[in-house]
């Protein structure tokens, strides 16, 4: 007979919740996670004190570039010297709060477009008045106000008013092109798929070159378009390329008893896109536009090369117009680099938003 | 007596015919388009007669008359326009091929890291994906550069690592000397690919039948290898380096890049990377868990459940995005204009300024990219349908 003997009990679970039990699964799960814990550890703690002389310790913060030339660690103080140039460019120094109302006024248009409770009939209203207003204090003339050649606007406002302007006038032009993409139509379908390929075939540079130096030719004797507006065409004409082929892949994901049952119904070919598919089509590729508008935003920077001086190219000539802190350009390189990060990683922090929101009604 | 029902009239030339409305909406677009091209070529010509500007691509044949800082073959100012633009091409698909290459592995290495059961890894390499594809490539190329051309000691006191120098002047390295033994290798290399693919079909027709896989990876590897190693051993086996040596300025012989390459190549490839990391990303996501169970329920080994099962999926899903990646690195290798590295662009930019035939030099810079372009899509597209599910 035997008698009863207790087994011993389990060992408790290891814990799993805690950061104790968080850095035993994350950290030192196996051999093979533990060593790659300690390598890059190491790494760190060879790095990392250099890293923070070089930006905090030794870090010239005031000062002239005399002061930076004596110190060790990076020059601060030429983000404060030449601040005013880096974000405003050429734009005449004693109007820069014309700018600065300016800029601020469609960044808030756009911000408010984003939310929910503009999202009204009454919105492109809005931004009609707000750009006349932009462009009447922007290039002055008007009431008193000095006037300000387009070739000197420069900096952030010139990048932040290429980038939107460029995504807004886009918008129609690439739904009608991903419209005729899909169209029943043989002669507008290859049009609309001949304009998508080339472009998208093409570097956004040669547009650019194409604007700045083939434009003046294309255009009848004594008809001058400012430079501005021709690269703004360049800009806007090469982005609805791109824009319609992901308006289009929002249509292609559309049922295609969607458009039966509006035929059914005897809609007509507008009402059917108007009411039925677009509505659908475009909600769902709002997160494929933020990331248009995120690239069009960053690719502004190339216009520096057709002598236009948004931000990074206001930046180069701040940098490089003044001997005495050229030495010190990737202190302004890196400031800059900071604010193109601050702008797109906000853009894309949204567009996740708006990806959530979108697919919410797909959620149970 | 009623009378029998008519036909409806023929609607054919109707305004309410579908088929006659459409015509009408067609012709008329093609109209306004042909129109609109008349009218910008007829500008043109008149402000090209008027401004005294030739057109043509005569001036193609003329002679150059600038230097190019680094070709394939030797160039000297001395030759044509032409010849400028192969150089510029080659450049342009030298960086390009090179970029391919780099990007996709560095991108595939992030891109799965970020499964990682390290955290850190997961976070360093959501860190780079982050850091990278949120600043411009243009600032980045103009940091590179700077790095290359400030940071870096001056040629005389290069670093040195191994047999390699890294300098303002840019990296040197050691290459063979060019010997006829190398054709051989390079003919033995080719053998060896028909070789390999000969073997990879009889082991693959044996593994249908029986059902046991055999030699399928490192056999046509082996073959491969060894036909060329073949090929140098008949060619007599030449083995002469042209090593770089420091000498009292600069460092002297070996092969060398020049800091614009490295730049441009180090920038396209560390942005490109960071959005080809994404896509491998959400491949790998695409593919349903369930799927790596049922390989493993069918005792299929971790290995074999990744490459037979996974991947071929997870590719299904990348390949037509990273197709695009790969189109975007090509064309941003036009910035090298910024940089001062001749690519096609900035000999065209150069061409423009000396002889003023814009268009013809616009039209030129478009039609290299459009055929590279074309070219890499009909290739991607060809493997894509290659990968895609069979249906009916």
């Amino acid at each position: 007979m035997s008698t009863y003997a207790p087994i011993a009990p389990r060992p408790a679970p290891a814990a799993a919740s805690g950061w104790i039990g968080w850095c035993q699964s994350n950290l030192f799960h196996d051999w093979k996670t533990s060593l790659g814990t300690v390598l890059i550890g190491l790494v760190f703690l060879a790095l990392a004190p250099k890293f923070f002389n070089w930006a905090i310790v030794d870090a010239v913060l005031n000062g002239g570039h005399e002061a930076c030339q004596a110190a060790h660690g990076a020059c601060w103080a030429v983000v404060k010297e030449k601040f005013r140039f880096m974000i405003f460019g050429r734009y005449p120094q004693e109007e820069h709060w014309r700018a600065l109302v300016c800029t601020s006024m469609l960044l808030s248009l756009i911000l408010a477009s984003c939310t929910r409770a503009f999202w009204k009939p009454w919105l492109p209203a809005l931004w009609v008045l707000v750009l006349v207003m932009y462009f009447a204090l922007m290039r002055g003339g008007v009431a008193g106000l000095r006037y300000v050649e387009t070739d000197l606007w420069s900096g952030l406002p010139l990048t932040i008013l290429l980038a939107s302007l460029s995504m807004v006038m886009a918008f129609p032009i690439a739904m009608l092109v991903a419209l005729g993409r899909r169209s029943g139509m043989p002669a507008i379908r290859s049009l609309c798929t001949v304009y998508v390929e080339l472009i998208r075939g093409v570097p956004l540079i040669s547009v650019l070159f194409m604007a700045s130096f083939m434009f003046p030719l294309l255009m009848p004797e004594g008809f001058n378009i400012d430079v501005l507006v021709r690269v703004l065409a360049g800009i806007t004409l090469f982005t609805a390329a791109y824009m319609a082929e992901v308006i289009r892949g929002g249509l292609q994901a559309i049922p295609k008893g969607q458009i039966e049952a509006a035929a059914t119904l005897g809609l007509s070919y507008w009402q059917t896109q108007r009411k039925i598919v677009l509505p659908q089509a475009l909600a769902m590729v709002v997160p494929g536009l933020m990331n248009n508008f995120i690239s069009t935003f960053k690719d502004t920077s190339l216009v520096a090369i057709v002598s236009l001086y948004e931000l990074t190219g206001a930046m180069g000539m701040a940098m490089n117009s003044d001997a005495n802190w050229r030495a010190f350009r990737v202190e302004g390189y890196l400031f800059i680099a900071f604010i193109y990060f601050v702008f797109c990683y906000s853009m894309s922090r949204y567009s996740q938003w708006i990806e959530s929101q979108v697919n919410k009604s797909r959620q149970r | 007596m009623s009378k029998p029902p008519s036909h409806p009239p023929s609607k054919r030339w109707s305004w309410r015919s579908q088929a006659f409305r459409s015509l009408v909406y067609q012709v008329l677009a093609v109209a306004v388009i042909a129109l609109l091209v008349l009218f910008l070529a007829h500008n043109t010509a008149t402000n090209m007669r008027q401004r005294g500007i030739q057109s043509g691509f005569d001036f193609l044949l003329g002679t150059a008359g600038f230097d190019i800082g680094e070709s394939l073959f030797t160039f000297d100012s001395g030759e044509s326009y032409l010849q400028a633009y192969l150089v510029g091409v080659t450049n342009t698909l030298r960086v390009a091929v090179l970029g391919i290459v780099l990007t996709t592995i560095l991108g595939t290495l992030i891109g799965v890291g970020r499964f990682s059961r390290n955290a850190l890894v997961r976070g360093l390499c959501r860190m780079y994906v982050e850091a990278f594809r949120n600043i411009p490539i243009l600032l980045q190329l103009l940091m590179w550069y700077l790095i290359f051309t400030e940071f870096l000691p001056a040629m005389a006191e290069a670093w040195e690592v191994g047999p390699f120098f890294l300098s303002k002047g840019g990296l040197n390295f050691p290459i063979p000397v060019w010997a006829n033994g190398h054709v051989w290798a390079a003919w033995g290399l080719l053998l060896g690919v028909g070789a390999a693919v000969a073997w990879r079909k009889h082991a693959w027709s044996k593994f249908i039948a029986t059902g046991v896989p055999h030699g399928m990876f490192w056999m046509p590897l082996g073959i491969f290898l060894a036909c060329g190693i073949a090929g140098w051993l008949l060619g007599g086996a030449p083995t002469e380096t042209n090593f770089p040596i420091r000498g009292e300025f600069s460092v002297e012989n070996g092969g060398s890049l020049t800091p614009e390459f490295l730049a441009l190549l180090i920038g396209l490839t560390m942005y490109t990377a960071a959005f080809v990391a994404e896509v491998v990303r959400s491949g790998i996501q695409a593919v349903p868990q369930g799927q790596a169970e049922a390989a493993s329920a069918l005792g299929l080994s971790q290995s074999h459940s990744m490459r037979l099962v996974q991947l071929p999926q997870a590719l299904r899903v990348i390949i037509p995005p990273i197709t695009n990646q790969y189109l975007n690195l090509t064309k941003n290798s036009s910035l090298a204009v910024a940089i001062g590295y001749p690519d096609v662009v900035s000999i065209a930019n150069t061409a423009i300024n000396q002889t003023g035939r814009a268009v013809e030099c616009i039209a030129l810079i478009m039609l290299v990219y459009l055929s590279t372009s074309l070219a890499t899509s009909v290739l991607m597209n060809w493997y894509n349908a290659r990968s895609e599910i069979k249906e009916r």
